[in-house]
């Protein structure tokens, strides 16, 4: 029962894609929707993607430290966490911090609308409401994750410095020569890339939830949630197979 | 099939204004609940049609495959000559911006200002308009509803009554020919109710538009229909002037009249 659940869920949601991919090249283009969508999706988050960007730089730095001076490689702290931040965990918290605000907000605005026929209402006047509303929601979340990802790590090597400096003093510049002479093109180019799956997830899983919840006033709360549910586990699958098929086209892992 | 069909066009006698909307053989099922089963019904230019039904008998469902939010299982919607459920989205739009569509539950955009509300069908059917013409088109129809002070309010500060009317000018900021009411009088006190019915009858004098109300308030239903239809198991089962469907004996009928 649960596993036909799934499975319609799961058609369901590819069928709504494939309707977001035929519709959104298409016109009218609703650019001024978009760019108040980014506008709204990209700078509200900003805030809170700063603060736990900030924090998880710190706090790796600070949590990695006794066990890189037991093996006296301390002095390899700015390499091992400027990759591990610039490759993993940069990439998937900024996305689900991004999930939690975003798809969770999507999810809900819409389900909203859908319930009380505001939807409906603008499919009357005149507009395609998954144009005006899903696919300017989605692309706005596909573009501006990525763009949060890269201030998000910024600001956490930044934390990260602050933490190398606790214990011991660094310049910045002596920090930020070490974090880019041990990351590579190939490091940065896959997590950038599959941060803009990420927010394709968040954004497509938001609408989905959003635009075809029922069941009056219930029945968003219960989109909202799910949405957030839903885009977690998806980030997580792939981010397990980006690191899978950056293998195969040859990003190495290092060693 | 095509013999039959003029037949039924053959027996109409032209009316001097035309009919608006034609409806032929609609039929609108929802998995085995046959809302719509052969439901037919003409509207002529500048008559009021008040189509009266159970709840749940299928009214929302029936205004809703007019304006093509909906799309009919079988059966014609003709409304200013061409059949709705054949449409593209283009040629619906163009007929959606002479039909006005008052929802049963407003839905007014929560997000937008009551002025944003009424601009919005203004801008996007018309992508052509100046922001002086915009502004003088939205105080007309604040103007015509009696809510001008709300103009840059949200919609969840105002009450139920006032929602349900500004509802209604956002409907006739376009001038539409004809206007779908969904139960505009539905849960509201007797009094709003009244001011709302008088107001559509204003409405109807001063645009001559044609209107489709649908309602189970009597005082609607007298006030604001030259005709009234009885919705019954999905077909249009009797009609008439309110006067004599009043005196109608046949139970379905009465039902409506106590
Ligand atoms: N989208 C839908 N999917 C499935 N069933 C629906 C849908 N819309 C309406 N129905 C069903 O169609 C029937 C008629 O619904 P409708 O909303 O038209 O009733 P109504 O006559 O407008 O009632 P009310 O006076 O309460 O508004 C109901 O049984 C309802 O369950
Ligand atoms: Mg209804």
């Amino acid at each position: 029962m649960k596993v036909k659940l799934f499975l319609t869920e799961a058609g369901e949601l590819s069928r709504f894609t494939g309707r977001f991919f035929k519709q959104w090249f298409r016109p009218r283009y609703e650019i001024a929707e978009l760019m108040r969508q980014c506008y709204v999706i990209g700078y509200n988050s900003l805030p809170l993607v700063g603060l736990t960007a900030f924090i998880m730089g710190l706090v790796l730095t600070m949590q990695l430290r006794p066990s890189m001076v037991d093996y006296g490689v301390e002095s390899q702290l700015p390499a091992i966490v400027g990759i591990a931040i610039i490759r993993e965990i940069g990439p998937v918290i900024t996305a689900l911090i991004f999930a939690g605000k975003i798809g969770s907000s999507i999810g809900a605005e819409l389900g909203s609308m859908k319930v009380t026929e505001q939807i409906d209402a603008m499919e009357v006047s005149g507009t395609n409401p998954f144009k005006y509303l899903v696919v300017t929601r989605v692309l706005a979340a596909t573009l501006m994750l990525p763009v949060l990802v890269l201030l998000g790590d910024a600001i956490s090597l930044y934390g990260s410095w602050l933490g190398v400096n606790i214990r011991s003093t660094t310049s910045f510049s002596l920090f930020w020569t070490q974090v880019i002479d041990n990351l590579s093109f190939s490091d940065v180019l896959p997590a950038f890339i599959k941060s803009y799956f990420f927010g394709f997830a968040v954004g497509i899983i938001g609408c989905y939830k959003g635009y075809t919840s029922s069941k009056g006033t219930e029945g968003v709360g219960r989109s909202a949630n799910s949405a957030v549910v839903v885009s977690s586990v998806v980030i997580f699958v792939i981010d397990l197979l980006a690191v899978q098929v950056a293998d195969a086209l040859g990003f190495k892992l290092k060693t | 099939m095509i013999a039959e069909k003029e037949h039924i066009a053959g027996k109409e006698t032209p009316s001097p204004g035309g009919n608006v909307l034609v409806i032929r053989n609609l039929f609108k099922s929802f998995g085995n609940n046959h809302v719509l089963a052969d439901f037919n019904l003409e509207i002529q230019k500048g008559e009021s049609v008040v189509v009266l039904g159970k709840s749940g008998s299928g009214k929302s469902v029936l205004i809703k495959c007019i304006i093509g939010l909906l799309e009919p299982d079988k059966g014609s919607i003709e409304m200013f000559g061409k059949n709705i459920p054949d449409l593209d989205e283009q040629e619906l739009d163009e007929i959606r911006a002479k039909v006005g569509f008052l929802f049963q539950s407003n839905a007014l955009y929560d997000s937008m200002t009551i002025r944003e509300n009424l601009e919005f069908p203004l801008r996007r059917h018309w992508i052509e308009v100046s922001q002086d013409e915009v502004n003088t088109m939205v105080m007309e129809a604040l103007e015509d509803v009696g809510l001008e002070h709300t103009v840059d309010m949200m919609p969840a500060e105002l009450s139920g009554g006032m929602r349900k009317r500004i509802a209604l000018a956002r409907t006739l900021i376009l001038k539409p020919e004809i206007i779908l009411y969904d139960e505009p009088t539905t849960g509201l006190d007797p009094m709003t109710a009244k001011g709302i019915i008088e107001l559509i009858v204003e409405i109807q004098k001063k645009y001559n538009t044609t209107s489709l109300v649908i309602s189970h308030d009597m005082n609607c239903v007298r006030m604001a229909s030259d005709r009234v239809v009885i919705l019954v198991d999905g077909r249009c089962y009797a009609s008439g002037t309110f006067d004599s469907l009043l005196k109608n004996p046949d139970p379905n009928v009465k039902q409506f009249f106590e």
